[in-house]
């Protein structure tokens, strides 16, 4: 199991290094819809077909809005030489990249080995769950009987996320 | 916006409505088999997308769904918060709290108000998503380059 | 551990594109890497060896699932990530037809 999730990870890997590399902005967005379909797989491994039918609709539906911007473009990313912006990004990269590394050196001592995973909250979510919500689904249960409030917060961020889009996209006011 | 060839649309006639069919199933059946209100409403907007990209439509009418679907989104969010508040008068008094009677497990109709949850929850992603790319789509008309 | 360590190595990738890339399409694609490895690190710490989908039977119900709260926690996330790559994607058209380029240094210096 570990080795399947870990090559199907090396090549969202191999994706995404495409991607950032890519001449052309269409080809890019097309490789980082690699990543997005491998996910799906890692899911179905995972046992959680909830994530799996909602990460492959997103995805065929976010490479659809990032063609319909790219096309719109020259589709061209131009090569210029590295100025001195370009040397202080790179060194705050690595600096960046140091911090996270030391971060997860510290963290992953905490984590638990793959499959043996021991979370404090898992028991009484899992036990008796079917029977104090009433839905045989346990992820439903979760996501709208015991974190009621989460599930409200997203849905107003998703609101408000299509209202900024309006007002980015309107170009004449209404009458 | 124009849309596609003949053999486009034909495909698009046969296979749009058992999409659409198969994302209410998801929702209703949110609390039994895998699926919910978000994986649902999601599918329910690809078929939308997919039978406007086919169709195509002038810019009046895009104009005049994106308005209808502006009020379908913000009533099934407001339909969500007003079952939360519903859960504070009746029953025990506590925001969110499962006021219906749960049913038995494994049933169509059980689990109180998580069917409805999912359903209002359901249709607001669907009108979300399908707002985002019908504005997309105005923007690109009303100013071509 | 292998998959910790593969799965934080896409999130280097991804903060890597962000940081080095000058193009606005580049860093938004890089984001949505990012957010992907996010997603994978919760669906790996929720899973079970030998566990099934988290969806009770109720003719057999004594087994092992996997842990449904990671999950249910990513579910939402999911959706949310949609949105705010297309909000994103919005920006970006609207920048590009107002200066007619993605780069950002030229964005910058077109401003004035």
């Amino acid at each position: 199991m570990e080795l399947a999730i870990s090559v199907i990870t090396g090549l969202m890997i191999l994706g995404a290094l495409y991607a950032i590399h890519a001449k052309d902005l269409l080809s890019s967005v097309i490789a980082c819809g690699i990543v997005g379909y491998s996910l799906v797989i890692c899911f179905l491994l995972l046992k959680a077909p909830d994530l799996a039918i909602v990460q492959i609709v997103v995805d065929t539906i976010t490479l659809i809005i990032m063609v319909a911007v790219v096309l719109d473009s020259s589709r061209e990313e131009k090569y210029s030489k590295p100025d001195t912006m370009g040397y202080v990004s790179a060194a705050t990269g690595i600096i960046l990249i140091f911090i996270f590394l030391w971060f997860f050196i510290a963290s992953i001592q905490q984590l638990d080995v793959l499959g043996k995973s021991t979370l404090r909250m898992a028991g009484p979510y899992i036990e008796g769950a079917a029977y104090k919500t009433g839905s045989a689904n346990l992820v439903t249960g979760v996501v709208f009987d015991f974190r009621g409030y989460d599930t409200m917060g997203e849905a107003v961020v998703l609101v408000t996320a299509v209202l900024g889009v309006l007002t980015i996209l309107r170009l004449k006011g209404k009458k | 916006m124009k849309g596609m060839t003949l053999i486009v649309k034909k495909t698009t006639q046969l296979i749009a409505g058992m999409i659409f069919m198969y994302g209410i199933y998801i929702i209703v059946h949110g609390h039994l088999t895998p699926g919910g209100g978000f994986a649902g409403g999601v599918i329910i907007a690809g078929s939308l997308i997919l039978v406007t990209l086919a169709y195509g439509g002038d810019f009046l009418k895009l104009v005049k769904e994106e308005a209808g679907t502006t009020i379908v989104e913000s009533i099934s969010i407001l339909m969500v918060i007003m079952i939360a508040t519903a859960g504070f008068l009746f029953g025990i008094h506590i925001f969110f709290s499962n006021f219906l009677p749960k049913g038995v497990v494994g049933q169509l109709i059980s689990a109180g108000v998580l069917p409805l949850y999912n359903i209002f929850v359901g249709t607001e992603v669907a009108a979300s998503i399908f707002i985002i790319f019908l504005s997309l789509i105005i923007f690109k008309e009303e100013s071509p380059q | 551990m292998i998959a910790y360590i593969m799965c934080f190595i896409l999130f280097l990738v991804g903060l890597y594109g962000v940081i080095t890339r000058r193009n606005l399409v580049k860093i938004a694609v890089s984001l949505s890497i990012m957010e992907i490895s996010i997603f994978l690190l919760f669906a790996l710490i929720g899973y079970v060896d030998g566990g099934v989908a988290p969806i009770v039977d109720p003719a057999d119900p004594v087994k092992t699932y996997v842990d449904p709260l990671p999950q249910a926690m990513v579910l939402t996330a999911i959706v949310i990530g949609l949105a705010t790559t297309a909000m994103l994607m919005t920006i970006i058209i609207r920048l590009y037809r107002k200066y007619g380029t993605f780069d950002i240094r030229e964005i910058k210096n077109l401003r004035g």
